[in-house]
């Protein structure tokens, strides 16, 4: 009795100095961002005052812009990318899950394979095709592939999807062509209902993915008043000889609060996701 | 009777549904797939052709390419030290950061296995980390962090260790990448602890009556139920690590002296900075043959360590 209990605190004492270890460098970066620059070297983790002026003055740092604008383009461009992914890989999942039709198998092999595709091999032919569409600058090479169950993720979510749709019971679906329901009926008023907590799921990771996208966006978007978040945090490293890292570092802390909020609301769907995915051992 | 009927009825009516459904379902199979069929050919499949064709021009995106046969490649192969040190750079940090992360994520997840009181809100801690994975926001942190005066010099001042600028030296601007991402193990760990649910706890008790230590446990059965598992992540995470971009265009810009400049970074470089488009689609095309093989040979080797439950039972 004793010896458990001894080995109950154990455990929590190395659960507690491991969480330590890895909150240790975000728990320094809320310090940080609350220092002055000179401040920076002191080994303490909070400053002796708090500047919570890196927070003001880094939310306008940027010349004739400020964050707010950067940060309606990224809501601009996620909403986009988040209603097309919805709607295009629900569709597409509902195909492979529950319709027969010939060489299925062979598409649903092709959608696995681009899930393991480097995206370097069709990035130079994809951008010159936006390019001559006059695409480049816009957020159309972003919508656009997710309207077609691509873009970032995209197979991913069609395939989390297939899974999840397979374990809903068929017999639902013959009840309802008896009581003469078409195909569209069934996905649309039985299989998707059922589906909701994957689709949360997928746009959970469909957010967080595109939030967190640097190179896309680097490439397609180049007049800053387009500019989404992340390529508005670049150009603040870029644009200080003298680096404020306070500002920077305050800004930054600011770029990862969406995907913070999302997590914590939707924590139960994010282990559910991956589990249902059916990776067995 | 008519109840009896009635089902008989409904029998028979789904049957003749199915039938229909036959004929029927093809077309509406093919027009629920069409967004991706559509995306799939106009910008997964022709792209691929096109960017192989490319691999065999001169093409600057603004004039037409131009037919150069196999000079790009010739080019790369023979004459182009930066491919070499960016392809040496990229398999050192695959070669270091995949089994570390790996190894990292297992033993963490089997920790957090465990039936301890709040286990939640350590799981919530340990993947925070993973959480903010890729966002410029980390790379900026990372950058501060093992800068000059940043704070791991802070932590060692405290041992006496004297000052090291870490990310602007050839020999440590590398590791500083591979421990950023072994730090981020997140995502391969949620993998793990999936699997380690699956496995019957009757494995541990009759191997416990049986006198195995821990060490014995999990080599004889943690890693093996598990293998099937350690395949998919060490496949998936490899295939990434090799695309590594947005951290060492970040932090360290590929430098210092090209010491981490990866190859998915040389790509951009010669695609968006010289405007080489044809040089840059030979690349990307030889990244893909050795992303390729790399994967390949895991596969041929799991052949040797991977062991699946219907295997054992079909011996059992």
């Amino acid at each position: 009795m004793r010896r458990a209990s001894m080995g109950k605190y154990r455990n929590h004492a190395i659960m507690i100095a491991f969480s330590l270890v890895m909150m240790y460098p975000v728990v320094w970066w809320l310090g940080a961002s609350l220092k002055k620059n000179e401040e920076m070297v002191s080994p303490n983790i909070f400053p002796s005052t708090p500047m919570w002026g890196n927070y003001v003055d880094g939310w306008t740092a940027i010349p004739s812009y400020s964050f707010t604008h950067f940060y309606m383009n990224s809501f601009e461009l996620i909403l986009g990318v988040l209603f097309t992914t919805i709607i295009s890989c629900s569709l597409v999942a509902f195909g492979f899950a529950r319709l027969d039709f010939p060489l299925r198998n062979f598409w649903f092999s092709l959608v696995l394979i681009t899930l393991m595709l480097p995206g370097q091999v069709t990035l130079i032919p994809q951008y010159s095709m936006f390019h001559s569409f006059g695409w480049v600058n816009t957020y159309l090479p972003f919508i656009v592939p997710h309207s077609l169950a691509g873009g970032t993720g995209g197979s991913f979510f069609i395939f989390l999807l297939v899974q999840f749709i397979r374990g809903i019971p068929k017999e639902l679906d013959e009840a309802a062509k008896i009581d003469g329901c078409n195909w569209f009926g069934i996905y649309w008023r039985i299989v998707m209902p059922l589906t909701k907590p994957a689709l949360v799921t997928v746009m959970i990771y469909c957010f967080l993915w595109n939030w967190d996208d640097f190179f896309g966006h680097l490439i397609y978007i180049n007049s800053v008043d387009k500019y989404t978040v992340q390529l508005a945090l670049r150009l603040f490293i870029d644009s200080q000889d003298a680096m404020q890292w306070g500002q920077l570092l305050a800004m930054s802390l600011v770029s990862i609060l969406p995907a913070v909020i999302i997590f914590l609301l939707a924590q139960k769907y994010f282990v559910q996701g991956i589990a249902s995915t059916g990776i067995k051992g | 009777m008519s109840a009896l009927n009635r089902v008989r009825q409904r029998q028979w009516k789904s049957f003749s549904l199915r039938l229909r459904g036959r004929w029927e379902s093809p077309v509406a199979g093919y027009l629920f797939i069409s967004p991706w069929l559509i995306g799939f050919l106009g910008l997964t499949l022709y792209p691929m052709i096109m960017s192989l064709y490319y691999a065999f021009t001169n093409f600057s995106l603004l004039e037409a390419p131009q037919w150069v046969g196999w000079k790009n490649y010739n080019l790369i192969l023979t004459n182009d030290d930066t491919f070499v040190t960016s392809l040496k750079v990229t398999l050192l940090f695959v070669v270091f950061s995949v089994p570390l992360k790996l190894i990292f994520a297992l033993l963490v997840a089997m920790l957090l296995n465990k039936d301890i009181k709040g286990i939640s809100a350590y799981r919530l801690m340990i993947y925070f980390p993973s959480l903010i994975g890729t966002s410029i926001a980390v790379a900026i942190l990372w950058k501060n962090i093992f800068s000059g005066d940043g704070f791991i010099n802070q932590i060692l001042e405290v041992f006496g260790i004297e000052g090291y600028s870490w990310v602007n030296d050839p020999r440590t601007a590398l590791s500083t990448l591979v421990v950023l991402v072994v730090w981020q193990f997140g995502s391969s760990m949620v993998i793990f602890l999936t699997g380690l649910k699956q496995i019957p706890r009757d494995y541990y008790e009759a191997s416990s009556v049986d006198g195995a230590s821990k060490i014995r446990q999990f080599f004889s059965i943690t890693l093996p139920s598990l293998s099937p598992i350690i395949l998919f992540n060490l496949v998936l995470q490899t295939i990434g690590s090799f695309q590594m971009f947005t951290q060492a265009f970040i932090i360290t810009k590929g430098g210092p002296i090209n010491s981490t400049y990866m190859y998915a970074l040389y790509l951009y470089d010669r695609a968006f900075g010289r405007l080489q488009m044809g040089y840059a689609s030979a690349l990307a095309w030889i990244l893909l043959i050795i992303i390729g093989i790399a994967t390949a040979l895991i596969f041929i080797s799991s052949r040797y360590w991977v062991f699946y439950e219907n295997e054992r039972k079909g011996k059992a």
